[in-house]
């Protein structure tokens, strides 16, 4: 179990390596990454800001991961997100879950998509190719999908 | 120590409120009528430019109290360290 928060990019085969390597009862690995789409709302995208709240923010993933293991067995996780200005192209995040059965690696590496998504304290601010500054809104949908797994049994 | 006493708390302000705040943080010592979260969003813009204009909208801000996430009827009587930020959107 482990969380990472770094402007440094991330090796997706070396993190997987290194999660799995010491457990052979693993049968499924889930894994995610987020990456900077060269478009929002239409409009070119120049580059993407990430900030977050150090401190509040590994305690915020650590308390997410822990419920992520209970529910769905999770024998080895790992959340990276990134923070900084990042390009077109770039990784933000990057989600791993191992469990002994794929449905549990599967649920587990989308709730802990959801659940970050609405919890943890990082914020966007695109830069268009126009040269327009905004911060991202939150969506709804998000909210929708992190309150589809309260109701939900586990 | 009474439940409500006058030590200073630190408020941390993240993105579009730390840029209209034009703060990161601060040490404040809150009047002591100030008990809940809600309270605190509503005293806020009381103090003036640029408060008035970076908690308009207190039903859109977020609060945390020493990296927990808080209801705005949350005590804030034991914080040390209270953060306001939007709706996050990381990921």
């Amino acid at each position: 179990m482990a969380v990472r928060v770094s402007t440094a990019d991330f090796d997706i085969s070396a993190e997987m390596a290194r999660l799995t390597a010491s457990d052979t009862a693993i049968g499924g690995v889930a894994l995610f990454v987020g990456k900077v789409r060269d478009h929002a709302n239409g409009e070119a995208l120049a580059e993407l800001t990430l900030e977050h709240y150090p401190g509040m923010t590994e305690a915020e993933l650590e308390r997410i991961e822990a419920e992520a293991q209970r529910r769905f067995q999770v024998s080895a996780s790992l959340i990276v997100h990134r923070v900084g200005t990042l390009k077109p192209g770039d990784n933000i995040v990057l989600v791993i879950a191992c469990a002994s059965h794929r449905q549990n690696a599967f649920a587990a590496a989308e709730f802990l998509m959801d659940y970050l998504k609405t919890r943890a304290p990082f914020w966007k601010k695109e830069v268009l190719a126009s040269g327009e500054a905004r911060w991202v809104d939150a969506r709804e949908s998000d909210d929708m999908a992190a309150a589809a797994w309260e109701s939900a049994q586990g | 120590m009474t439940a409500v006493d006058n030590t200073s708390v630190v408020l941390r302000y993240f993105a579009w409120l730390r840029e209209k705040t034009g703060l990161n943080e601060e040490r404040v010592t809150l009047p002591p009528e100030i008990v809940t979260v809600g309270d605190l969003l509503s005293w806020q813009p009381t103090r003036g430019h640029p408060f008035d204009l970076a908690f308009a909208k207190p039903e859109a801000i977020r609060v945390a109290l020493d990296h927990a996430h808080a209801k705005h009827g949350t005590s804030i009587a034991d914080a040390r360290e209270i953060a306001f930020f939007p709706p996050v959107t990381g990921g």
